[in-house]
């Protein structure tokens, strides 16, 4: 069958099986691999994407179900060349370690903080309660996301570096605390 | 990687529409609501349906809607705008509760009412709650509407008077004067199914006593409400002592099943627990709507 929905602002259309999940449409049709995809059964939510602006597992939702409706993943985040504040605010805070569940965790903060700008640690501990990081134990995920909160795109505060030299590997800064590991590791 | 079988795919754009596509692919064909259960079901190959006829468009079923003494709750309500709505918290305070708990809020996002109470898992918390509250279905077929008490609707696990060329439409409740409601959850970790919940609504006369009372449980064995406990409360001034004969009832008639999530004597625990607080918290609050 035909789908056609719009993917972080592209219209895209393509002929696919009705059975085909969301998720796999996302990574495999369209090729957009940020959207990470886990468990299968809507419990750790790597998957999440956002539709209509509203945060869905997308290994629960067929492709077909989609078809008509807005959709955005992590790579349509960054706009207009900046990075989101949620992407700035979990390099500020170390919201990620392995980062398998950041995009979902970062699509999750978008919505809440588009709904909710001023969200205390309560309020953002239950709006990821449905998606699991086995990392970081969530302390950083918070403060990543109250830092995005205390820094709305748009205001000037900690100007955001451009999205591409961070996204592009070539020119990605090197944080310090990466050099003093090398270095140690390069001592011993 | 779990995928369904496959099978095709149709949305329907009106309830009319719907009906008719279920009865031209008949026993095969099945309706898809927020999709978070029978879709895992189909990855599982629990289901294979060789027709889904998406009723995600049928905007016209996503509604609340206060009509004289009467809440009516369209089936395509999702979890989400249930538990955000000032209006049923008001009501039915039950509602708030018993969605807080519902699985995670983005899974709240698509799973409805009407999948919820069609799904019948004996562990779907709406169950309950439509179950003391007195609701009633609203259904629609080939022959017409036909409105069913929630003793007619729920046939046992996962099976409801919901015929295959049925749609559930709606939900009705009834609105009660001096009345609240309260939902107590106990569950393995945050999002997951209850090992046991308990449920209660409670309706005062003028003079302070409970006038009607229904209690109801969840995952723990005990089909619709509890009449023994209605029995011992009725007439009475909401008093500790009733609440814990109303739990020590509870106990006796529930029937859990040892599993994972618990031993029999443990959940008959919660069963005993859960009645009393979920009666304690509703009297209070029916009471505080009589003071208002
Ligand atoms: C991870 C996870 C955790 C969950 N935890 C809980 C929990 O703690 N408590 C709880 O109560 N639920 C829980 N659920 C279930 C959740 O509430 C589902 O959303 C709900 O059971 C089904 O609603 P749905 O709209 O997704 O239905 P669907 O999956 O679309 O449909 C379910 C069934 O109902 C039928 N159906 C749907 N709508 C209609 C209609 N209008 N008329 C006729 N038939 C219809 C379908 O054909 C199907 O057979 C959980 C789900 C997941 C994925
Ligand atoms: S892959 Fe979708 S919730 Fe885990
Ligand atoms: S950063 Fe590794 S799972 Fe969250």
């Amino acid at each position: 069958m035909k789908v056609s929905m719009t993917v972080n602002g592209n219209d895209v259309t393509n002929e696919i099986e009705p059975r085909v999940l969301l998720v796999h449409y996302i990574r495999e049709v369209l090729g957009l691999t940020g959207t990470h995809w886990g468990c299968d059964t809507s419990n750790c939510g790597t998957c999440v994407v956002l539709m209509d602006g509203q945060p869905v597992k997308s290994c629960t939702v067929l492709a077909a179900m989609a078809a008509g409706h807005d959709i955005r993943t992590v790579e349509g985040l960054a706009s207009g060349g900046s990075l989101d504040p949620v992407q700035q605010g979990f390099m500020e805070e170390h919201g990620l370690q392995c980062g398998f569940c950041t995009s979902g965790m970062m699509l999750t903060a978008r919505a809440l903080l588009d709904k909710n700008p001023h969200p205390d640690a309560t309020e953002i501990r239950q709006a990821i309660s449905g998606q699991i990081c086995r990392c970081t134990g969530y302390a950083t995920i918070v403060r990543s996301v109250q830092w995005a909160a205390a820094h709305p795109a748009g205001t000037g505060v900690d100007d955001a570096p451009a999205a591409d030299e961070v996204l592009d590997g070539t020119d990605t800064p090197v944080p310090d605390f990466a050099t003093e590991i090398v270095d140690t590791e390069v001592k011993a | 990687m779990q995928i369904p079988a496959p099978f095709d795919y149709v949305r329907a754009s009106s309830v009319d529409n719907a009906l008719e596509l279920l009865q031209r692919h008949g026993t095969e064909s099945r309706v898809i609501a927020g999709g978070h259960s029978l879709l895992p079901m189909m990855k599982l190959r629990l289901a294979r349906p060789e027709w889904l006829i998406d009723i995600n468009d049928l905007y016209e079923l996503d509604f609340i809607l206060r009509d004289g003494d009467t809440l009516r709750i369209g089936a395509m309500t999702r979890h989400t705008t249930l538990l955000e709505s000032d209006e049923i918290a008001g009501i039915f305070p039950i509602v708030r509760d018993a969605e807080s708990v519902i699985a995670d809020p983005i899974v709240r996002n698509r799973g409805t009412i009407g999948g919820s109470l069609c799904q019948a898992d004996p562990a779907e918390d709406l169950s309950t709650v439509c179950d003391v509250l007195g609701a009633e279905a609203v259904i629609r077929g080939p022959a017409g509407e036909r409105i069913l008490t929630m003793a007619d609707f729920h046939r046992g696990p996962y099976e409801t008077a919901v015929g295959q060329d049925e749609l559930l439409c709606e939900l009705r409740f009834p609105l009660r004067p001096r009345s609240s409601s309260a939902y107590e959850k106990v569950e393995r970790r945050v999002g997951d199914w209850a090992v046991g919940a308990a449920g209660a609504a409670i309706t005062l006369a003028a003079d302070g006593t409970i006038s009607d009372a229904a209690v109801g449980l969840t995952a723990l064995g005990l089909d619709g409400t509890l009449a023994e406990a209605a029995d011992v409360l009725r007439g009475r001034h909401p008093a500790e002592e009733l609440f814990v004969e109303a739990g020590r009832l509870a106990a006796a008639a529930c029937d859990p099943v040892d599993d994972q999530r618990g031993p029999v004597d443990y959940k008959r625990h919660l069963a005993d627990e859960l009645t009393r607080r979920v009666l304690r918290l509703a009297c209070t609050r029916a009471a505080k709507t009589q003071e208002g």
